[in-house]
């Protein structure tokens, strides 16, 4: 695989919310107004792309008993930075992102690349990848975003679009509008699977690595270990 | 006192559900809700380890953290923290109580990632209950509620997808997006909550 295709699989065709299904809590929690969705995207990007980084520079002096908690280590440093950084040039997104912001640390979206990608690939690539992801995670959440907001408040981006001629269904902005649209940009998703190409979520392209792999939502198809245990 | 205790625990019951409107613990929300068995001990395992790890991050915080002017390195203790207690709970489970750990202990390693756990630790000082002087035991109330909260979610959620397994649905919502919308079903008839607090104590 170049060095385009590791940037670009990120995007659309695995895209880390709307096709490997990582990362759903803060996609639903964030997603009220498309520019609290930049504000996450951005934050997780940079952990993403830093977290890869160092995790593809260390690859090689981590011991592979001690690696989850050394990833969450790392992860749980970048996140702390990111996080004063984030309160000292942009207060109103810290205030808008609240806990989500300290729980970019349990995104599956970064312990699942650390795991599956950056602890086997060299550096330059585990950049493209986790600048990938992030970016196909900033879009799936600016998309929610825009379609809640633009149905539940009548704006975009703060500026009034129908809110005067159509009254803005609330609902969207509130929880259930979240399980809602992200319901059904999945079936959406999934009707293009076919041109998009099948992705496999079980594999080590989704979030192997996260001790929840077996029974969390993105092994729809695993089978189901717990019953039998 | 009474008063707030009881607030606390609608809160995290009903108006602010941990699943259905904060969306903490969606994961295991979507991934283990199938039957109604593995709900239960994901939601007693969940309830059990937020308990605890309120337990040991709120004088972490408060008596170490705080004071010496740490509390920017939350996010990193409580994390750590979380993993060990898991860790030690699981090993001890395992020694001395066995059958706790045979209903518990194959959903304690994947509870460490769980938002919800890290979130209700945090949530416990977004709240400011550090500035009352029972501020210990609402922050307990309040994980307390927030995992009942959560094993209720999963319980009802897990009756809703007993029944969605017999009916016919159109080919494109099948698998996750008919999980999802029904979710959101779930969640509207939360809302019908709202102002229970309120309502009660007729503030």
């Amino acid at each position: 695989m170049n060095k385009l295709q590791t940037f670009t699989k990120g995007i659309i065709r695995e895209n880390p919310v709307l096709r490997l299904v990582l990362g759903t809590c803060p996609a639903l929690a964030v997603s009220t107004e498309a520019v609290n969705g930049i504000g996450m995207g951005i934050a997780a990007t940079v952990v993403l792309v830093l977290s890869n980084t160092i995790i593809s520079l260390l690859r090689n002096v981590i011991p592979d008993k001690v690696r989850i908690p050394a990833y969450i280590t790392i992860i749980a440093g970048l996140v702390t930075v990111v996080q004063i950084v984030i309160k000292a040039m942009a207060p109103s997104i810290d205030t808008a992102l609240g806990i989500y912001l300290p729980l970019i640390v349990v995104n599956c979206i970064i312990l699942g690349r650390a795991e599956a990608y950056a602890a086997k690939n060299p550096v330059v690539y585990s950049i493209l990848d986790g600048l990938g992801m992030g970016i196909g995670f900033t879009l799936a959440l600016l998309c929610m975003g825009i379609i809640r907001e633009l149905l539940g408040a009548g704006t975009l981006f703060g500026i009034t679009i129908t809110a005067n001629v159509i009254a803005p269904m609330t609902i969207m902005v509130m929880a259930p509008g979240g399980f809602f649209v992200f319901g059904i940009l999945i079936a959406l998703i999934n009707k293009l699977e076919k041109k998009l190409g099948p992705v496999d979520r079980s594999s080590g392209s989704a979030c192997a690595g996260c001790p929840s792999a077996d029974m969390c939502g993105a092994n729809e198809q695993a089978p189901e270990k717990e019953v039998e245990a | 006192m009474i008063q707030m205790i009881v607030t606390i625990l609608l809160a995290g019951l009903f108006t602010e559900n941990f699943v259905l409107s904060k969306f903490l613990g969606i994961c295991p929300f979507i991934g283990v809700s199938k039957k109604l068995n593995t709900a239960v001990g994901m939601g007693v395992a969940v309830t059990f380890v937020m308990i605890l790890a309120t337990l040991v991050t709120y004088p972490i915080y408060t008596k170490l953290l705080l004071p010496a002017g740490l509390d920017y390195l939350q996010t990193i203790v409580f994390i750590l923290v979380i993993a060990a207690l898991v860790q030690l709970v699981e090993i001890i489970l395992k020694r001395y109580i066995k059958p706790l750990y045979q209903a518990l202990g194959i959903y304690l390693p994947l509870i460490t990632t769980n938002c919800a756990v890290l979130g209700v630790t945090i949530l416990n000082f977004t709240n400011d209950y550090n500035l009352y002087t029972n501020g210990y035991l609402y922050a307990i109330i309040n994980s307390l509620a927030g995992g009942v909260g959560f094993l209720m979610a999963m319980c009802i959620f897990a009756g809703v997808r007993g029944h969605l397994e017999t009916c016919d649905i159109p080919k494109g919502l099948q698998g996750l997006p008919i999980t999802l919308i029904s979710a959101a079903i779930v969640s509207m008839s939360f809302l019908g909550f709202g102002g229970l607090a309120e309502g009660i104590f007729g503030a």
